[in-house]
């Protein structure tokens, strides 16, 4: 019935979408849905299934700074569900490089809540599709129209966000519960460039920097790890969840496409707060 | 391909039309001795209004024209350039642009033949490369394919560091590139005979105010601008006002972003909670605020948790 349902709206989609296209030519996205290519290209065509039980993805519906847009991903889970969230893949799917971000959640770091910051170029699906323990895929959408006015998914102080390279803060949440799950962020400086804008007047592509690696650990154990693509923003930003395992520190290590690695590590309850 | 070729063909009709037909003036206000202004309509840019919605201006001097910002469309540029042919045939000898906002540069290429040099903020063909394509794509929706199709990003080819002096014929402008502030590529210009501050999106008025730089930065230029000596300004947006008093509501609305923003952040509230809590006290206050705060305020929240 689900499946019946959803091939229905895909035909209707699919006309709508040519209608659309036959008015106003630029509005033409929903007429090549990318979604099916970027299911062979990112997924390798495994099956996925219906993830409304299992995660959920919450953006603004109109970007605000199609710089800076604030993405959550939550997972559903029961407490008693033996399987867990292995990790979660981000996908925007109309922007220039879809794949936005792979988190891999740590085994034993019960994150239960990602939040970071994209670009956002086009009006477009997002993609959350998270990955159990029992091998199989999850996948919840949202749509997100990109701003319009003179918002831009480029840096907005070039030389700042240069000059902050490497950078990193560590930033813990006052948590009314003295045991049980905490909130942290991570900061790391970096102009994150995309790669894909030609100077007008060299005609040469600004070539892509961007932070591809991002790790963090408690002690030894890691909590969180992020695979990141040019959809990132500049001086990425991850805000999650996670049970402490009584570690003394918190360490994060970053790396970009240029070879650099920035480390650093906080004494637990050290965030300043 | 035949979508190719018709295109083409579509752009040889746009072309001949275009030429053939004589642009209608765009209306201008002799401010001050010399100096011309069209004041936008403060609205979005949209195909309806011509993507006419920022301030633009120009200077007479003996010998020859300064431009500054040549509008939001090449048909606005057109219309701009007529105007400047019934008031005067001396040579237009530059063009300034005030930032790389398309509101402001997208009329560029109407004046691509008539010699003159483009003139801008040393950061704006960074922004013009790193985030024109964006504007082109982004307006095509709102502003359509007729218009867009038409527009050329021109940038600047003689470029201000800090301080530059552009002779018109007893008459000098100078212009300075500020740190930045409302974008990171602002210039602005003074013409001392008259005391006339042509500031780009520097000063807003009505229109809310918009941050697409540095919010530090944009509060420190707003200081720095109090203390020139000019008698009136011309805004990027907003009517040609009394200096610097016109500098009160824009000065104002920053500081209580910055302040909202630093309260937010040390809260520990999360970015999306910035987009609607922050600055709403400013809503009656302004036009557009349901267009720009909840974005200004993001950019806002981005900046400050560094701090």
């Amino acid at each position: 019935m689900l499946a019946h349902r959803s091939r229905l709206l895909g035909i209707a989609g699919l006309v709508g979408g040519i209608a659309l296209a036959c008015a106003a030519p630029a509005m033409s996205t929903q007429a090549d849905d990318p979604w099916p290519g970027l299911v062979q290209d990112v997924f390798n065509n495994r099956p996925i299934n219906d993830g409304s039980d299992v995660l959920a993805i919450e953006m603004p519906y109109r970007a605000e700074d199609a710089a800076i847009v604030p993405v959550m991903l939550k997972t559903k889970l029961a407490a008693t569900d033996d399987r867990r969230v292995v990790s979660i893949t981000l996908v925007i799917d109309q922007n220039p490089a879809p794949m936005a971000a792979r988190f891999a959640l740590g085994p034993d770091a019960h994150v239960t809540e990602i939040s970071t910051r994209v670009r956002v170029n086009n009006y477009t699906d997002v993609h959350a599709v998270a990955e159990l323990s029992d091998g199989k895929l999850y996948m919840v959408k949202t749509f997100v129209k990109a701003s319009g006015g003179c918002s831009a998914p480029a840096a907005k102080n070039a030389d700042e966000s240069r000059a902050r390279l490497g950078q990193m803060k560590y930033r813990q949440f006052a948590s009314s519960a003295s045991s049980g799950p905490r909130e942290a962020q991570v900061m790391v400086g970096h102009p994150n460039n995309s790669g894909l804008q030609m100077d007008q007047l060299t005609q040469l592509y600004i070539p892509a920097f961007f932070v591809n690696e991002l790790k963090l650990w408690q002690d030894d154990s890691l909590v969180l790890s992020m695979e990141g693509g040019i959809s990132i923003s500049e001086d990425p930003n991850i805000r999650f969840t996670y049970v402490p395992n009584g570690a003394s520190h918190f360490r994060a290590e970053a790396r970009d496409t240029d070879g650099h690695v920035f480390r650093k590590e906080w004494k637990i309850d050290d965030s300043g707060i | 391909m035949i979508y190719r070729l018709c295109s083409l063909a579509a752009l040889f009709l746009l072309c001949a039309s275009a030429s053939a037909e004589a642009q209608s003036a765009l209306p201008v206000s002799k401010i001050a001795a010399d100096i011309y202004v069209h004041e936008g309509t403060t609205a979005l840019m949209t195909r309806e209004n011509d993507g006419a919605v920022a301030n633009l201006g120009f200077v007479v001097g003996q010998s020859a024209v300064a431009v500054i910002d040549t509008g939001g469309s090449v048909h606005e540029g057109r219309r701009l350039l007529a105007t400047i042919r019934n008031i005067t045939d001396k040579p237009i000898r530059y063009i300034i642009n005030t930032h790389a906002h398309p509101d402001h540069v997208f009329g560029n290429a109407a004046f691509a033949g008539e010699g003159a040099t483009f003139v801008g903020h040393k950061n704006l063909p960074r922004a013009l490369a790193t985030h024109g394509q964006f504007y082109l794509d982004g307006f095509r929706r709102t502003m359509g394919d007729e218009l867009i199709d038409q527009v050329r990003l021109v940038p600047p080819t003689l470029l201000v560091e800090d301080t530059l002096t552009l002779e018109l014929g007893a008459r000098t402008l100078t212009l300075h590139a500020w740190p930045a502030a409302h974008t990171d590529n602002d210039l602005t210009v003074l013409d001392a005979e008259t005391g006339t501050l042509f500031a780009g999106d520097l000063v807003f008025l009505k229109h809310l105010p918009v941050l697409d730089g540095n919010l530090h930065g944009f509060l420190a230029a707003i200081d720095q601008l109090d203390a020139l000596p000019a008698q009136r300004v011309v805004p990027g947006h907003g009517p040609v006002s009394t200096w610097p008093v016109a500098l009160t509501d824009e000065r104002r609305y920053l500081e209580r972003l910055a302040t909202d923003v630093r309260a937010l952040v040390a809260r520990g509230e999360p970015i999306a909670a910035a987009a609607a809590k922050a600055a709403v006290t400013e809503r009656s206050r302004w036009d557009l605020f349901d267009d720009f705060n909840a974005r200004n305020a993001t950019a806002a929240f981005s900046e400050i948790e560094w701090e």
